[in-house]
């Protein structure tokens, strides 16, 4: 926080920082007071992100990840909308969502109120047929490169190096599909 | 059925419209934990949870004579009505089928059932008052968690379609009314102050920067991370600081440039009481100005409440509804006119020497 921020058009100092959601990362772009101005940016939701980062996803492969067992809903269908299909989209969904929500919000963890009648799960929800510990010890290994990654992966958007996050993300794909077949 | 001359929590007169501020909203987001969201489910299970919530809002305490219906029942013109008194989004109008409201018979409390999420409930009342307004939304809620089981998950709070509105679920907002600010062309600088606070700001209707009438809607934009009250004190004391720059904003004026203000306070409302076709942001835009004349003590306090109702009057929806039916832009302008010139007809003349 503390360094001064480009502008993301010219080498003035930004003042005006932006994120939005597009294609189901967050994106930030910060801009000096002129190219605000000249980009017609006075209310974030009324620009598209993608004016400013047309090549982020184009390298991307659109091959599946995660898909929701209850409601059907694709991680593509997500990345599209925006919107997921059902509340347990949020377990299958959740390693896609977790760098999302850092921009988005104030926080990653829910501190507000609940249902009165609600009683926190005891052990984690058995759901996911597919995780009843399928390979031994290779897949721990991976699992732990995959973890590592997903860090890289929110510290490169954080430092909003998004072609570094494309790789990373490319990566995590890949030892994605390894580990499932 | 709904008669939606009847009501209307923005329009009533009452002694809690204050300078600046002219309403206060909350909204929480809820879904049933069986069902798919709206925009994902069937048009079975959408029609259950229809049903579902229906029966459980309609035996909510906090209403004694729900009005209750599907967004098929309605007249084109009724539902235009209704958004523009904002007790149903307008999004609502685009869903086809199983989509409905149960509202409290002043318009002031409003759950909207499958529109992006399975529950939208709102409290929206004239003036700032986040604390009863939360009182009300919160026990609305308990009341209905007790007839429904929510989707929730210990992490993320209260499950939604869009994870923009995770978590609390709860968006807070307020209608201000900021002329000062628009006239001193500091407008975007608020906003983008207040933008980095997480917290947005729009124009009346929602709709990009367009702010007729100088009146912007400011809302937490972050829901997760927080608790309820926390938003809300933080958006409180953001809102209270908007006021306080507007006040300022109005002395400088009143300071440096009364002639410029009385002329522009003049000609409003020359033109609104004098006009015979009138563009609804051109009637907005005098509104403001008439609305600014009572805060400074130019028109008496009882002129208030007949302009802030105005300021949903002017609107298509309602210009039509009171002719009864459609009509062209046109001739929308020429009755919005004649409305306003009887209006303004039983106003006393401005009294610059007031200040
Ligand atoms: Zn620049
Ligand atoms: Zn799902």
């Amino acid at each position: 926080m503390g360094k001064a921020i480009k502008c993301h058009c010219c080498e003035k100092a930004a003042t005006v920082h932006l994120t939005q959601i597009v294609e189901n990362k967050v994106q930030k772009v910060d801009l000096c007071e002129e190219c605000a101005q000249a980009k017609g940016v006075t209310n974030p939701e009324g620009f598209s992100m993608t004016d400013f980062l047309p090549t982020f996803e184009a390298g991307v492969s659109s091959d599946e990840e995660f898909v929701c067992e209850s409601c059907g809903l694709t991680q593509q269908e997500f990345k599209k909308n925006g919107r997921f299909g059902c509340a347990s989209c949020y377990d299958v969904f959740q390693k896609v969502l977790d760098p999302m929500l850092e921009g988005m919000h104030a926080g990653k963890r829910h501190a507000g109120r609940a249902p009165a009648d609600f009683v926190p799960p005891v052990a984690p929800p058995a759901k996911k047929p597919e995780k009843k510990e399928p390979e031994k010890k290779e897949p721990e290994v991976r699992e732990k490169d995959i973890a590592a990654l997903e860090t890289e992966l929110i510290q490169a958007i954080e430092a909003e190096e998004y072609e570094r996050a494309a790789e990373i993300r490319d990566q995590i794909r890949q030892l994605k599909e390894m580990a499932a077949g | 059925m709904i008669d939606p001359t009847k009501g209307g929590e923005l329009m009533k007169a009452g002694a809690r419209a204050v300078p600046v501020t002219l309403s206060t909203r909350i909204r929480l987001a809820r879904n049933l934990r069986e069902f798919p969201f709206p925009g994902w489910a069937e048009t079975s299970q959408r029609r259950a949870v229809m049903s579902a919530c229906r029966e459980a809002a309609e035996s909510l305490k906090t209403f004694k004579d729900p009005i209750s219906f599907e967004v098929d029942d309605l007249s084109e013109l009724q539902k235009l009505v209704l958004v523009e008194r904002h007790v149903i989004s307008r999004e609502m109008l685009q869903i086809e089928e199983a989509a409905g409201a149960v509202l409290s018979p002043d318009q002031s409390v409003s759950i909207m059932i499958n529109e992006e999420d399975h529950l939208r409930m709102q409290v929206l009342r004239k003036g700032f008052d986040f604390k009863s307004v939360w009182k009300t939304a919160k026990k609305m809620d308990l009341e209905m968690e007790k007839a429904l089981e929510y989707a929730f998950s210990s992490d993320y709070g209260f499950l939604t379609a869009c994870p923009t509105n995770l978590g609390t679920g709860m968006r807070a907002s307020v209608m201000m009314h900021l002329p000062g600010l628009s006239m001193e062309k500091h407008m975007d600088k608020v906003i983008r102050g207040v933008n980095e606070l997480g917290i947005a700001v729009r124009g009346l209707f929602g709709e990009g920067t367009d702010a007729s009438g100088n009146i912007f809607q400011i809302s937490n934009q972050q829901t997760l991370g927080e608790g309820e009250e926390e938003i809300l004190e933080r958006l409180g004391r953001t809102l209270d600081e908007v006021k306080t720059q507007e006040i300022n904003a109005r002395e400088s004026i009143l300071e440096n440039s009364s002639q410029m203000l009385f002329d522009k306070i003049g000609r409003s409302y020359g033109l609104l009481g004098n006009a015979y076709k009138i563009t609804s942001s051109e009637a907005m835009d005098c509104l403001s100005f008439i609305r600014l004349a009572v805060d400074c003590g130019f028109l008496p306090e009882k002129c208030r409440a007949p302009i802030d109702a105005g300021f949903i009057e002017c609107q298509p929806g309602h210009v039509q509804f009171q002719a009864g039916h459609n009509v062209d832009p046109d001739e929308r302008d020429a009755m919005r006119a004649e409305f306003f010139r009887k209006k303004l007809s039983k106003f006393p003349s401005l009294d610059f020497d007031k200040t």
